[in-house]
């Protein structure tokens, strides 16, 4: 381009690595562009500014620039075809209507006339049929005329009439012809549809042949499962399971099983000392989530489950072995009280010890002595596995336990809602519903089939549900419970978040009733031992450690209002509240962690057990009043009923129903409650032994048992309670060390060397969060917005001037030509009249 | 001379639809400094009117801080009152002008007080200590003790005194909020923990954590969502199967 027009913006320095958009500018050519665009828009608006018709142009493309002509005219063509397509002349009665001519189509004339002229070439040249003229040159006349010739008589009558006739026959026949169509078209859909109809028939009929070529009958609409396809079932899922057991030797499996124990384990303190609460979320915290999606857990809860569908039968074959066994266990047991052996009854008695063994020993994995025991714990694990698979094949063979299988249909559906899955289970005995559980479960495992998984998660729910209506039954169910806990614990084991969530619908529930029932009486009662199962089962499924648990924390604050906000007014209350305190105890028995409402519980627990006198030297608190008249609710005197007194385990179903009992029986359940707190109390001083005010918080409860509490009453067996408690009390040390804040970072003293900014982007300040530098950016936007937009109006103003200038300019030259022109032809008229005087005074 | 109920419901609204309304307010003083004296809830109702009294009419009211320390007692985290209560005790307290042994013998009992306190009254008292040790810095030796005696086989603190100055609170330390740290309740583990730290300089705000109730914390945390459940992995054996189960030692499935 010009040198001349070319404007150089000269840099001072040379800055390496800055980029510059404006170092050469070209005034000339943006000033024209920009004048351009003015007469485009503004003068536009400028001229037209008075004016309030518009003129737009609706063609199509009219102002698109990207469009070539041509196009542009292809483009309208088409969009008229288009408009006009489908639509159609409303006195238009026959859409495709020919042309016709005394009712004849003009185009079959046309088709006549070629092949007659075709003929007549032949036969006489140049000559037209009389007919045929007629029909194209008569005008229509010829037609009338011949029909006229052929009715003479009322030739002047008809004349005028026919033409109107030949209308109306002409619309009349038109009209059938449509209707005609019409008809046709329906018919022809009418056929179509029942095609399609017949179709679907016949192909459903082969869709629902093809998967089993046996059964042919139609009337089967459930596929009653037979034997083969369980057995193929079974083998598949054999099948996958084998090879791993396989190829695995016992030591790997032992180290294996070690590994992800101790795993579990570590995630476990991980989670209890709540540190990276929010790192470890990314990843899955628990390993048998994966184990899942496989399909098939060789854990061994899968194993325990076949044992106990085996287990049906075993118990009917060998009751009389099964008993034996118990009271050997029993025997062996007796110095711990347990009932262990009674929960385990199903089980083979060979295999429970070692069973037993296995359990305990998964969390002390410690010693390598213990893991070597695991290991052995392990081999006999497997031992009882192929002991199984034998007992299976003697059973497969034995018909009697054919015809016991054959109870309970291999396949369920899972249960819709709640109402079938009870009818499911309604009548069954345990086992059978064990079984029926199970089999809902393998026959509709998540990788089976798509929906599979919400339908199980349902499942949860409604096990759940069920367990708590068997815990509020008048006489709780509680064994059948103890066996539904394990398939519970399966399921939740699959669908962490469904089992998470249905129990904290259950807790939100009930701690909806519990806030309800204390704003309308300003005190709560204890909820029913289903509540208290639910609390149990959380414990079971949910790890209680964690420093926050979706599930667990609830629980916790909701069992914390139960021991501070429900009234002692019962002996039902004071076991149910007891219950309670163990499930904290429970709770915590592995964190540790410091519960005070289970500390003020167990003190009131004692207090009323006292004979009434005021309180010396400690303080009761909510619910317990230190008067009032649910004292002495625990008070034993009947001396009789203080020496027969036997420490028993204090059934559930006491909690429900305890009117029956008698008083002896009555007083023994006190002092059993008051065993209990004892041997809570002492459990409590060894959980919290390394709490730092340790004695502060016991102090009420052992000023409670030193001094008030009337030992020597006490039948031997409590005293012994009494003082295991006390013993655990007294013999920790005092031990109390000045806090000492933990150190801060020291702030580090101001220094003189550069502070280092890393520069990402040259021209762009660096200083401020994201936030700040977001905002500044913002700001300096819209400042130079804002100059544009000033200088664009300026500039907009200036154009406007010059042109009004220009006009006004125009305006007065004009004017001025004009003024010329007139005075130049005044001037002209002048002179001629002059001249003509002149003339006039010459002559 | 009135029963105790009516008595309660004529202190709850004395101090906003009868004091303001009388001519000579003084004229309370009596009945108020009789039902301060009783003790329990009516000494905590009392309080609201006594403090318009002494704010606003010159009422001189001797050992008022002794009388208020000795209100203090497990109750207090536990009644319906303890809102109201702990408004005015942080009205009481907010004065700069106090000694420190009498704040500290305050901090060393309500965080004894609170060892028996559920979680809710928890969460709104640890607050409120650090609030006090940020008003009166001298009372931070009870959380921060660089040069004391190694090892104390008693808490030099005495509960049962009723003189503040008595107490010895200032040769204390706070090991109740230390054992407050392993509180089952996340947040007051979160909050007791604050104490560790040196404290920062802006006060907490706690009007919002007075009213706070049991049913409130439950709401919260139902309503949190977690991205994953963590699982229980120990194998159960039936309902009380897990390995040292308590209750198989004391209940039955009976």
């Amino acid at each position: 381009s010009n040198p001349f027009e070319v404007k150089v913006n000269r840099q001072k320095f040379n800055i390496l690595g800055r980029k510059t958009k404006n170092d050469v500018g070209l005034p000339g050519v943006s000033r024209s562009k920009a004048i351009k665009k003015r007469t485009q828009t503004l003068l536009k608006e400028y001229k037209e500014r008075e004016k309030a018709n518009v003129f737009k142009d609706k063609r199509f493309g009219e102002y698109n620039t990207k469009i070539s002509p041509e196009e542009k005219m292809i483009r309208r063509f088409a969009l008229e075809r288009q408009q006009n397509y489908g639509k159609k002349n409303i006195y238009n009665l026959n859409e495709d209507e020919e042309l016709t001519h005394y009712g004849q189509s003009l185009a079959e004339i046309e088709k006549l006339n070629d092949i007659v002229d075709s003929d007549s070439d032949t036969e006489e040249k140049g000559t037209l049929s009389a007919e045929l003229t007629a029909v194209h040159f008569g005008g229509g006349g010829g037609l009338l005329r011949k029909k006229a010739s052929s009715g003479q008589q009322d030739e002047e009558e008809e004349k005028p009439k026919s033409r109107k006739e030949l209308i109306e026959e002409m619309i009349a026949k038109s009209k059938q012809e449509k209707q005609e169509r019409q008809a046709r078209r329906e018919s022809a859909l009418e056929l179509t549809e029942k095609l399609d109809n017949d179709w679907k028939e016949i192909q459903s009929l082969i869709v629902r042949k093809t998967p089993k070529s046996e059964g042919n009958d139609k009337e089967v609409e459930k596929p009653k499962p037979d034997e083969y396809d369980m057995i193929v079932r079974e083998l598949g899922f054999e099948m996958k399971a084998k090879p791993s057991v396989r190829m695995k030797t016992e030591e790997e499996l032992a180290k294996e099983e070690q590994a992800r124990l101790q795993k579990l384990e570590a995630d476990r303190l991980r989670r209890m000392r709540g540190i990276d609460e929010q790192e470890n979320k990314k990843k899955p915290t628990h390993v048998s989530a994966d184990d899942l999606a496989d399909g098939f857990i060789l854990d061994k809860d899968d194993r325990r489950l076949l044992s106990y569908k085996d287990g049906k039968i075993n118990l009917e074959n060998e009751e009389g072995e099964e008993k034996d066994a118990e009271e050997e266990e029993e025997e062996e047991e007796e110095e711990k009280e347990d009932d262990k052996s009674e929960e385990e009854s199903e089980e083979e008695s060979a295999n429970e010890d070692e069973e037993g063994d296995a359990a305990d020993s998964h969390s002390d994995l410690e010693s390598d002595l213990e893991s070597e025991e695991e290991a052995a714990g392990n081999k006999e694990q497997k031992k009882h596995r192929t002991k199984e698979n034998e007992s299976q094949n003697v059973e497969e063979l034995d018909p009697k336990m054919k015809a016991a299988k054959s109870e309970l249909p291999y396949t369920f559906a899972v249960p819709e809602s709640y109402e079938t899955f009870k009818s499911l289970l309604a009548g069954r005995t345990i086992e059978q519903q064990l079984t029926i559980l199970e089999r809902i479960q393998k026959c509709n495992h998540p990788s089976l089939a798509v929906g599979n998984k919400a339908k199980l998660e349902k499942l949860v729910g409604f096990l759940l549900e069920y367990i708590g209506e068997l815990a509020s039954l008048d006489s709780p169910e509680l064994r059948t419970i103890d066996k539904l806990v394990l398939p519970l614990y399966n399921l939740c084991q699959m669908f962490p978040e469904a089992a998470s969530d249905s129990i904290k619908f259950i807790l939100r529930d009930a701690a909806h009733d519990m806030e309800e029932v204390i704003e309308v009486k300003g005190r709560a009662t204890f909820p029913g031992l289903d509540t208290l199962i639910y609390l149990k089962i959380t414990s079971l499924l949910f790890p209680t450690s964690d420093f926050w648990h979706p599930v667990v924390t609830p629980a916790f604050i909701y069992m914390s209002q139960l021991l501070t906000k429900c009234r002692i007014t019962t002996l039902q209350d004071v076991i149910k509240g007891l219950f309670v305190c163990c499930l904290f105890l429970e709770y915590v028995s592995f964190s540790k962690r410091f519960v005070p409402e289970l500390i003020n519980f167990l003190l009131g627990i004692l207090h009323i057990s006292l004979p009434k006198k005021q309180a010396q030297g400690y303080t009761v608190v909510h619910p317990f009043t230190p008067v009032g008249k649910n004292l002495e609710l625990l008070l034993v005197c009947d001396k009789q009923d203080l020496e027969s007194w036997q420490k028993q385990n204090l059934p559930l179903s006491t909690v429900t129903r305890l009117k029956e009992a008698s008083r002896t029986e009555m007083n023994h359940i006190r002092l059993s409650c008051l065993a209990l707190c004892f041997d809570l109390i002492k459990k409590c001083a060894a959980l919290y032994e390394s709490l730092p005010s340790f004695h502060e918080i016991m102090r009420p409860i052992r000023i409670l048992l030193t001094q008030h509490v009337p030992v020597n009453e006490y039948p031997e067996q409590l005293r012994e309670w009494y003082h295991s408690a006390l013993k655990e009390l007294e013999n920790k040390v005092k031990h109390y060390t000045p806090l000492v804040c933990e150190k801060k970072k020291p702030v580090p003293l101001k220094q003189y060397t550069p502070k280092i900014v890393k520069v990402l982007e040259f021209g762009r300040k660096q200083a401020g969060s994201k936030k700040e530098q977001e905002r500044k950016q913002l700001i300096q936007r819209h400042k130079r917005e804002l100059k544009g937009a000033i200088r664009e109006i300026r500039k907009d103003n200036q154009f406007l001037a010059r042109t009004q200038l220009s006009e006004i300019m125009e305006r007065d030259a004009a004017r001025k030509r004009k003024v010329k022109e007139l005075l130049g032809s005044l001037a002209t008229q002048e002179g001629e009249w002059k001249a003509m005087k002149r003339k006039k005074g010459k002559n | 001379q009135l029963p105790t109920a009516l008595y309660k419901k004529v202190l709850v609204i004395l101090h906003d639809s009868i004091l303001p309304y009388m001519n000579e307010p003084t004229l309370m003083m009596d009945f108020l400094t009789v039902a301060y004296g009783i003790g329990g809830a009516i000494s905590l109702l009392a309080l609201n009117g006594l403090f318009i009294l002494i704010h606003q009419h010159n009422l001189e009211y001797p050992d008022f801080y002794k009388k208020l320390y000795s209100l203090l007692d497990p109750s207090i985290y536990h009644v319906k009152y303890r809102a109201r209560f702990f408004h005015l005790a942080d009205l009481f307290l907010s004065s700069s002008h106090l000694p420190a042994y009498l704040v500290a013998a305050f901090i060393k009992r309500l965080s004894r007080l609170a060892l028996t306190a559920p979680p809710e009254s928890l969460l709104m008292v640890i607050p409120f200590i650090c609030n006090l040790f940020r008003r009166h810095p001298a009372c931070k030796v009870l959380v921060h003790r660089p040069n004391g005696p190694e090892d104390m086989s008693e808490d030099p603190y005495i509960m049962e005194e009723e003189e503040p100055s008595e107490s010895r609170a200032l040769e204390s330390s706070l090991w109740e909020i230390q054992s407050l740290q392993n509180h089952y309740h996340p947040d007051v583990v979160k909050a007791a923990a604050v104490l560790n730290q040196s404290l920062s300089e802006i006060e907490d705000d706690i009007s919002g954590l007075l009213e706070l109730s049991a049913y409130e914390l439950f709401d919260k945390e139902v309503k949190k969502s977690a991205v994953d459940v963590p699982l229980e992995f120990e194998q159960i054996r039936g309902l009380f199967g897990k390995k040292n189960d308590i209750f198989a030692e004391h209940f039955t499935l009976d």
